[in-house]
């Protein structure tokens, strides 16, 4: 693999709670090189989106604060920056989408200026430019009519349209880096897929390498290149993800990939109940010594109890950390 | 040493039990108001006059209209702790007294407009349509009608007495708590658990007192809390222009009756009217605790 | 249509929002949910899927009487339900109950979780007092919960526990129909099947019809045994569920399942699957002809003007489109 345009190295985020110290980000390493999709998958708590804040520099501080470990953009450490210099790189050189495009758009300003004011806040252009450049991004978002739809409202736009417009937001200063958090979660299937064929034509045509948050295994499988597991702030199965669909190690994730009722071509005439994760995951606070999934895992031995087991590799470069999987 | 997915642990196996501790919603939100400094302050504060008002008369036994010593004493003279007034009646005694009836008034009248802006509020609220049209347009007819110059009509019809004082202050105030009362229930009867109770068969009146009111409570417990304040208030301004009964003695009587003499005494204007001051921060402070305490979002962490 | 054995039985179902005339204004009528007609047998789940907007959820609450039916008959066994008076249809509820989609909202913040449970029973007096709470100790234990957290508060739940409660709420009057809108869809992923699980068992038990709305395709495929996929207020096919998954025949269920992402299988060849451009019309400002035309890709000139008729294609197989 070429050297990565951006490494999250051993990073550690703890926030500070009533009940106790939280362990939201738990060692914490992932890389993704230029012209990569890398998938990141969990359930909600597992430090998926709190992993896209730490990248961004917005972990909510207090209560909440990076421990420890590294944050590497072309070489540039990230972590420690200033709030101006993380604001020129939230933008500039990292691009971020969220889930809910309505609260992320200013609903009294035109979709067309604000992809300008992104444009001027970052690079020294003219209104006229700006605009130009907002134009131009939305045509590049696949938006009919661009020129008339710049000077809607957000409101005035379906919630597709609305995720384009985010799309164009993030890309419009040709980030290096783009950040989706669930991006098509509050979407119809049939415009998630638009959706998904958009990020993709764009990644192929400027080279951004893209960082997918989702839950949604299909997505992974549809979209991403790579692939991180995450279970309580700790990455728990990582690798290509043909490797990781096709030959999951950790317990977790053949649960993720196999509880959920996936769409069969040829759906089988008998169905037989769903295999389930029993349980629900543990608060962060209450955390013990040993492996934070061995409570609801059906492999686990003495060992699980005692140790965090470590990342490793497993099945060629594919790590996974569990006691119990491996060769 | 894998082993196939089937491996995951069968439903039985469920682990991590969650404590059977039921804390109560109020019990949390109580736990919530102590730890807000300025509420717990306001609330001792109010406690202070609330015993300074209804105990106090217990031990410092002196009629607040006999006149005992010479006009004008000043504070602390002759064994007078806020001296005499204009008439040389105790002012210390006429406090106390005086305290029982603002506060009096001003619970009074509080729970007269919250009785009127809840039940205006929430069929407004509840049924929409034309009901909310005319009990909207109600209220707004009572909004805009200035609120001093209303209740001094009907103090002027009915005569000074405590009772169209209270009424008075209760039929120009109550307009806030509809509004309330109104975009809470609108809010909440959208929600699932009330369609949830709909669909177990439950009446209106069931669903508009037992289901939506309690949840609507919070910002209407605010609103009447900050409501007693601004009554006393009221009471104060009503008295101030000799309109309230001028044979009880309440702080706004007070302050009004020396008002003349205000050069000579100021002293008799400004402890009542530093005691309304005080009682209305305290109700403040106790209303903002309680708008924290009650609001689930800061309740978070 | 045939009525034998069947628990529901929907007859051109209409629900229209709107149209009235407010003080001030008048307000556009919006066709939610346009001559709907179908019939679940007892014991068996009926889906219905389709996107925002397709009016599935609000054929769901006309079934159970919580939004005005505009025309159309909904017949529950021999009870008509679309026809009961106010009082009636509080004593018939017993009979029909509902699952909500948002474990969150759909619980009273206020209430305990044995309350909440309770309800009903405690609304429709079903039962002494000590066999409704006898009652509600055993829904507990039959959707997976201790009876000792009957005390609990519903914000002392997970999401899962939530949804739990609300099964037990909507289990409690013994219902033969449960509708079930989106059960899941608000729940984690590892959670989702603990619930799916769970229906099936309870449907086994205690021989519940369910009508089941989501708009995930893959837990529609796993629960139901017929499925009708709703466009725009109308349903546009409906077939059982192989049937519908390996033969497909209306363009937009065609679009619709090649946008669900699969796990299993190439992405590769996801490129030359049909993809839909834009965003359906408002219910507002119908289309002429087919509902569906205007993103549809195969649509011929005809489409624009003639309105489809739901007809049988095959075997228990309906489609309402001009070109099959």
């Amino acid at each position: 693999m070429s050297a990565p345009l951006l490494s999250v190295d051993d990073v550690v985020v703890d926030f500070k709670t009533r009940a106790g110290n939280a362990r939201v980000l738990d060692h914490v390493s992932l890389e993704v090189a230029s012209g990569e999709i890398l998938g990141i998958v969990g359930e909600s708590g597992c430090g998926k989106s709190m992993t896209a804040l730490s990248i961004m520099g917005l972990v909510p501080s207090p209560p909440g604060k990076v421990t420890s470990g590294s944050i590497r953009l072309e070489g540039r450490e990230l972590v420690g920056l200033s709030e101006a210099e993380l604001c020129e790189v939230r933008g500039r050189d990292i691009g971020m989408i969220f889930q809910e495009p309505m609260s992320s758009l200013n609903p009294v300003f035109t979709v067309g200026e604000q992809i300008a004011e992104s444009v001027r806040l970052h690079e020294n252009a003219s209104p006229k430019a700006a605009m130009a450049r907002a134009v131009e991004m939305l045509r590049a978002v696949e938006i009919p009519e661009a020129d008339l739809r710049a000077k809607a409202y957000p409101h005035q736009l379906s919630g597709g349209m609305r995720q384009r417009v985010m799309i164009a937001i993030a890309l419009a200063c040709r980030p290096r880096v783009l950040i989706a958090d669930e991006p098509t979660t509050a979407l119809d299937a049939t415009v998630q897929a638009q959706i998904f064929d958009l990020l993709q034509d764009l990644q192929s045509e400027t080279g951004t390498a893209i960082i997918l948050i989702t839950h949604d295994m299909g997505a992974i499988a549809e979209l991403a290149d790579r692939v991180a597991v995450m279970y309580a702030g700790r990455v728990v199965e990582k690798g290509t993800v043909d490797t990781v669909l096709s030959d999951p190690q950790h317990p977790y994730t053949k649960g993720l990939i196999t509880c959920v009722p996936h769409l069969e071509p040829e759906p089988p005439l008998v169905r037989a109940p769903l295999p389930e994760i029993p349980g629900v995951v543990p608060a962060l606070t209450e955390l013990g010594m040993g492996c934070a999934f061995a409570p609801r895992c059906g492999n686990r031995i003495a060992q699980c109890g005692e140790a965090k087991p470590p990342l490793e590799a497993t099945v060629g470069p594919h790590l996974t950390a569990c006691w119990v999987a491996g060769p | 040493m894998t082993k196939p997915t089937e491996m995951i642990a069968p439903p039985e196996a469920i682990l991590a039990e969650p404590p059977i501790k039921a804390t109560h919603p109020l019990r949390e939100m109580a736990v919530m108001f102590f730890r807000n400094y300025t509420a717990v302050f306001g609330l001792v504060l109010l406690i202070a006059i609330l015993l300074f008002t209804f105990v106090g008369p217990l031990v410092y036994q002196t009629d607040p209209f006999e006149m005992v010593w010479a006009p004008f004493t000043r504070p602390g003279q002759d064994g007078y702790l806020f001296g005499t007034d204009y008439l040389g009646r105790d002012i210390l005694s006429a406090m106390m007294a005086g305290g029982q009836v603002s506060m009096a008034i001003g619970l009074a009248a509080a729970v007269i407009s919250i009785v009127i802006g809840v039940t205006v509020g929430a069929f407004a609220g509840y049924y929409g349509g034309w009901v909310e049209e005319v009990l909207m347009r109600f209220t707004e007819f009572f909004q805009v009608l200035p609120t001093l110059l209303f209740s001094m009509v009907i103090v002027a019809l009915f005569g000074a007495s405590l009772l169209t004082v209270t009424f008075a202050i209760g039929v120009v105030s109550w307009t806030a708590v509809a509004r309330v009362t109104r975009s809470e229930f609108l809010r909440i009867r959208e929600l699932e658990y009330v369609t949830a109770a709909r669909s177990g068969s439950a009446k209106d009146a069931y669903l508009i007192f037992r289901v939506i009111l309690p949840n609507a409570l919070p910002p209407i417990i605010v609103q009447a809390n900050l409501m007693v304040g601004s009554a006393i208030l009221f009471e104060a301004a009503l008295s101030f222009l000799g309109l309230s009964d001028p044979n009880v003695m309440s702080w706004g009587q007070v302050i009004g009756s020396n008002r003349p003499y205000i050069l000579d005494s100021g002293f008799a204007v400004a402890i009542p009217g530093f005691a309304i001051f005080l009682t209305v921060l305290a109700i403040s402070l106790i209303g903002d605790g309680l708008n924290d305490a009650l609001n689930p979002k800061l309740r978070q962490r | 249509m045939n009525t034998r054995n069947s628990a529901l039985v929907v007859e051109d179902l209409k629900v229209h929002f709107g149209g009235g005339r407010g003080l001030f204004t008048t307000k556009p009528t919006v066709h939610a949910v346009d001559g709907v007609s179908f019939s679940v047998p007892a014991g068996a789940t009926f889906g219905i899927v389709g996107e925002s907007g397709s009016g599935k959820t609000t054929t769901a609450l006309a079934i159970m009487r919580l939004v005005p039916v505009t025309a159309g008959r909904v017949t529950l066994g021999n009870t008509v339900i679309s026809e009961l008076d106010k009082e009636d249809l509080r004593a018939a509820r017993r009979q029909f109950q509902i699952v909500f989609q948002d474990p969150y909202s759909s619980l009273d913040p206020r209430k305990r979780a044995g309350e909440i449970v309770r309800e009903p029973l405690d609304l429709m007096q079903i039962g002494t007092r000590a066999e409704r709470d006898a009652k509600v100790a055993d829904l507990f234990e039959q959707v997976g919960l201790r009876p000792e957290q009957r005390a609990l508060f519903p914000h002392q739940f997970s999401g899962g526990q939530r949804q739990r409660l609300g099964l037990a709420r909507a289990l409690s009057t013994e219902p033969d129909l449960i509708v079930c809108d989106e059960p899941v869809s608000a729940l984690d992923v590892a959670i989702q099947a603990q619930i799916l699980n769970l229906m099936a068992r309870l449907q086994r038990d205690l021989g519940l019809t369910y009508l089941f709305i989501s708009h995930d395709l893959g837990v529609v495929q796993h629960i139901c045994d017929e499925i009708a996929v709703m466009y725009l207020g109308q349903i546009v096919e409906q077939a059982d569920r192989v049937t519908l998954f390996t033969n497909p025949q209306h363009p937009y269920t065609k679009a619709l399942l090649a946008a669900v992402p699969m796990v299993h299988g190439n992405k590769r060849d996801r490129r030359n699957r049909i993809r839909l451009k834009g965003d359906p019309p408002s219910p507002v400002n119908l289309p002429k002809g087919c509902r569906f035309a205007s993103r549809c890709p195969m649509a011929e000139p005809r489409c624009h003007q003639e309105v489809p008729e739901l007809r049988e294609i095959g075997a228990g197989h309906k489609g309402a489109c001009l070109l099959i």
